[in-house]
């Protein structure tokens, strides 16, 4: 259950009003307690008006998945205060606001009520109307730091940071905060049985999101031209390119950057300008999220068939369609294997955090280049978009970008003639030439059918040599893109498979199985194709449960068509909520497997 | 797709442009298009400009979409990369090629499916975003590699060679151009070449988009009685609004034109063009007057060609997003990474 530094908490806001800078506040506050500290923001597909959540996840153990139920909440959003008190675990809390009576109907007996009257507190201390509705959030924060037992200096050192240039804003953020402490100094017992304690677990994390962390990979990996249509929940990515780009690659001296971003018309323009970018020999991407990669398929089997590099972020959202656009999914795995008309197969990496988001970028620029294909990196919503403490970033000085196999000017000039889709080195990977370079170098890419000097072709042999040697190159990737990760029980007979974002719950389920007395093993896929290991891994275990945000299990799908496993000897587990999994539907979901299995 | 190679013999007479090459030099495969397309004829015009031009041909991209028009692209400069791409998509693969490299020529050729329907929308933002191309429109009214359905520049009232009449109105892609702000808007004809060549010239030294429609008869589909793009209805309806003179910059200017009807206009690299107006009242340089111009011509059933619009070509894609002078293809990874110092700087800021 809960106790010191083992809680979760969550704000129940109305979008638009400003919750989410206090909610941020808080979680950095505990983070900067040195106490492990995970955030969730379920947010709704609107600017203003609509209700929105900010979960936050303290736990001392480092567990950062979400957690399946909250010790206390602060309900402040009247459209949903009745389902949100159902939510709270029995014997927990709920802040309310007490300037306005709450519905006898819906309190409950086995809760505990915090009123606290933010709405005439914040009217009596600030004039204007926004700033009553902006502050009332900081007047919770300050309740919140004097019940969960938050290092004040911390928070005014947080505020002096925040405000620095604007003294009025830090006077009344710190007189909001101060009503808040006071008032539930005054009525409540503080602080309450789950609180915090300093730890000091933090020094070497950092807090960020994933689409922040993609993009200054983008940046380390020397990208130079990213195209883009506006997509939630893609659109921080680009975002944070083009602020990390605007401060590492501008010329101090001209203004000149050494970046070109272009928004497009649409998707399929994005992806036309990635590729034209690739081809003509700079790192270039697109970011996007599921929709936006259905409007790619053509440009992608073109690619994939001329041999262009390019990477293309996909930052999962659920789907299908439009779906819900602020909502977490891994929907789009068969899409991205598969993707376009005709046989073709791509190379995909599966970040699970921001710090892999970082390290994984980088890669799938070094394997887009390497292999003269698409790669794509498979983030979603939930890493994305939410703020994730991770090890801090590193950098290898020693870093060389693998830029694949492109002809110098005087290896041009020792070949007899160019040829560019020959296979010379037996690796599948042809050689190629960048436009721009000697006229011997110059070749014609086209989508359509073509021989390995890529000149037109409808002969059979020639068509099918190519073909193969593209299907070759391909899976020799498989031992090229990032392996999977293992964590070995000995004796294990279970085996526990999942991919990205759910890498925290899985993990924590893992420790609780094991205290019921399950030895399980664990594999998470990074990369696409899989590579041998993977089919070893799923051979040697008796049961695999194959862990995944759909509602189809297109991993277990995945991995019965590339392993040869059969499908239904692998047990899917599914949660295609739009939350980020919990370890409890993990636990619950393999504990109900051996009970019906046992019976 | 061929089976006949082109003969490498050169008759050692022809004549050479100052980087020593022939027209044949800026010749490519054998055109597999039907005997007398208009497209072939296009073809050679752009040949005959890149070759009077000295254009390096390994410092020219060639970019296409889908459609008989886009496979032109294959029939000249084979000194150059050519990228095929997919339907009406031409104009984004180019943005990005452009975005990578600045230093190239880039050379779009398109056809009327390919920039008016499926890839509309992508002519119009490459038009917006300015890129620094030329953009051919190989405009024949009509699906030639499916045979012969209309196409959306097909006029109302044109019949195909079944002898349906096409009722939707037309797109012209020299009015669109000019609505949506392009710096260079031209017309032409495949089968005056004497207009074209210097029109091409001026096209691919402009420094922006430069649009040249050029009507191209279809031979097997559209060059029946009835059509409004055949050769003949096209010979016929022609109006000339300017005719215009291009004046390479190795060739000093002398002589003061004395003709007041004679404007000159200096390229960017110092190039002159020096067009005639050869229709009453017509102002290439007033965008205004030049659509209603162009707009008259269509309802009397003329087609206006010549140089219909011209200004300097304003701040391109790389001006608007203040790019570095060397091409961004060539800047290291190692000259764009920012380091490892910097990073854990960075890392500070996200406690």
């Amino acid at each position: 259950m809960s106790g010191i530094n083992d809680f979760a908490f969550k704000m129940a806001t109305v979008n638009g009003t400003g919750s989410a800078s206090a909610n941020s506040l808080l979680m950095q506050a505990i983070f900067r307690m040195g106490i492990p500290v995970a955030g969730k923001n379920i947010f709704p597909s609107n600017i203003q008006g609509l209700p929105t959540w900010y979960e936050v996840r303290v736990s001392a153990h480092g567990y950062m998945a979400r957690p399946a139920q909250v010790d206390l909440i602060v309900a402040l959003n009247g459209t949903t205060l009745a389902k949100d008190i159902k939510t709270v675990r029995p014997g927990g809390y709920v802040m309310y606001d007490s300037s306005w009576p709450i519905p006898e109907a819906i309190k409950r007996a086995d809760v505990t009520f915090l009123g606290v009257p933010f709405g005439d507190l914040a009217a009596s201390a600030f004039e204007r109307d926004r700033d009553r509705t902006l502050l009332r959030n900081i007047i919770y924060t300050g309740a919140l730091g004097a019940l969960l037992n938050i290092d004040h200096e911390i928070i005014s050192e947080m505020l002096r940071e925040k405000f620095a240039k604007k003294k009025s804003l830090l006077d009344a953020n710190a007189k909001a905060i101060q009503m808040g402490w006071d008032y539930a100094l005054e009525h409540f017992e503080c602080p309450l049985p789950f609180h915090l304690e300093k730890m000091d677990e933090t020094k070497d994390k950092v807090i960020i999101d994933g689409n922040t962390a993609c993009g200054l990979g983008a940046v380390y990996a020397g990208a130079t031209v990213g195209a883009w249509y506006p997509i939630t929940p893609s659109t921080s990515l680009m975002e944070a390119f083009k602020a990390f780009c605007e401060k590492y690659r501008v010329d101090k001296e001209t203004g000149l950057r050494k970046f070109c971003i272009l928004q497009a018309e649409d998707e399929l323009a994005a992806a036309g300008i990635t590729i034209g970018a690739g081809w003509a020999g700079a790192r270039s991407f697109t970011n996007t999220s599921g929709p936006g990669i259905s409007l790619m398929q053509e440009f992608l089997g073109l690619a994939y068939y001329t041999e262009i590099p390019g990477v293309f972020f996909d930052v999962q959202r659920a789907g299908p369609s439009t779906g819900m656009p602020t909502r977490t999914q891994q929907a789009d795995l068969m899409m991205l294997a598969y993707a376009s008309h005709g046989d073709t197969k791509h190379l995909i990496v599966f970040p699970a955090n921001p710090y892999e988001c970082f390290t994984l970028t980088v890669e799938a620029f070094d394997l887009a280049e390497r292999f003269q294909t698409p790669v794509f990196v498979a983030s979603d919503l939930d890493i994305g978009m939410n703020d994730w403490m991770v090890p801090r970033f590193e950098w290898d000085e020693n870093y060389v970008a693998d830029r694949g196999k492109v002809l110098s000017a005087e290896e041009l000039a020792a070949l007899p003639k160019f040829s560019r889709y020959l296979d010379k080195d037996g690796d599948g990977i042809a050689a190629r030439t960048l436009p721009g370079g000697d006229a011997k170098g110059a070749y014609f890419v086209r989508g359509s059918s073509h021989d390995e000097h890529a000149a037109y072709t409808e002969d059979s042999d020639a068509y099918v040599k190519v073909v193969d040697r593209i299907k070759r190159k391909i899976e020799n990737a498989a031992k090229a893109v990032p392996a999977p990760l293992f964590v070995r029980n000995p004796g294990a007979e279970i085996g526990l498979v999942t991919l990205g974002s759910c890498d925290a719950a899985v993990r924590e389920a893992m420790d609780r199985l094991k205290e019921q007395g399950f030895h399980v093993d664990f594999m998470r896929i990074r990369g696409f194709p899989f590579d041998t290991c993977v089919q070893q891994f799923l051979a040697e275990h008796e049961v695999n449960f194959i862990i995944e945000q759909n509602r189809d299990g297109q991993l277990r799908s995945l991995l019965a068509i590339e392993t040869g496993i059969p499908r239904d000897a692998m047990v899917a587990v599914l949660d295609y909520s739009g939350m980020p999994l919990t370890a409890k539907s993990v636990v619950d979901a393999v504990t109900a497997h051996f009970a019906g299995v046992d019976a | 797709m061929t089976s006949i190679q082109k003969p490498q013999f050169r008759h050692p007479g022809l004549p050479k442009n100052a980087l020593g090459y022939t027209r044949r030099d800026y010749e490519g495969a054998m055109s597999t298009l039907c005997a007398g397309c208009g497209h072939d004829s296009v073809t050679a015009a752009l040949i005959q400009a890149f070759w009077e031009l000295d254009l390096p041909p390994n410092r020219a991209a060639k970019m296409s979409g889908i459609g008989c028009s886009s496979k032109t692209t294959a029939y000249f400069m084979k000194g150059s990369h050519g990228f095929n791409s997919v339907h009406g998509r031409m104009p984004s693969v180019t943005s990005g090629a452009a975005a990578a490299n600045r230093g190239l020529t880039y050379i779009g050729i398109s056809g009327d499916g390919d920039s008016l329907s499926i890839g509309m929308g992508q002519l119009c933002h490459a038009i917006r975003r300015n890129v620094r191309m030329l953009y051919v429109i190989e405009n024949n009214g009509v699906y030639g590699l499916t045979k012969g359905q209309f196409s959306a520049s097909a006029d109302i009232g044109s019949t195909s060679k079944k002898g349906e009449a096409n009722v939707q109105p037309p797109i012209d892609p020299a009015l669109l151009a000019l609505s949506l702000g392009a710096t260079f808007v031209a017309r032409s004809f495949s089968g005056d070449k004497s207009q074209l060549v210097p029109i091409l010239k001026a096209g691919l030294v402009h420094d922006g988009f430069a649009l040249i429609d050029v009507i191209s008869p279809c031979v097997s589909f559209n060059d029946h009685e009835g059509s409004t793009k055949s050769y003949r209805f096209t010979r016929e309806h022609e109006v000339e609004m300017t005719e215009v003179d291009f004046v390479p910059i190795r060739h000093e200017i002398t002589t003061k034109d004395t003709d007041s009807a004679v404007t000159a206009v200096q390229m960017h690299d110092g190039t002159v063009m020096r067009f005639r107006k050869t229709h009453e009242g017509y102002d290439p340089t007033d965008r205004e007057q030049a659509y209603l111009h162009v707009r008259e011509c269509t309802k009397r059933g003329e087609v206006a060609t010549g140089l219909l619009y011209i200004e300097r070509g304003g701040a391109d894609m790389h001006a608007v997003a203040r790019t570095v002078e060397r091409p961004l293809a060539e800047l290291t990874v190692a000259e764009l990474c920012p380091g490892k110092g910097a990073l854990e700087k960075l890392m500070d800021s996200y406690r």
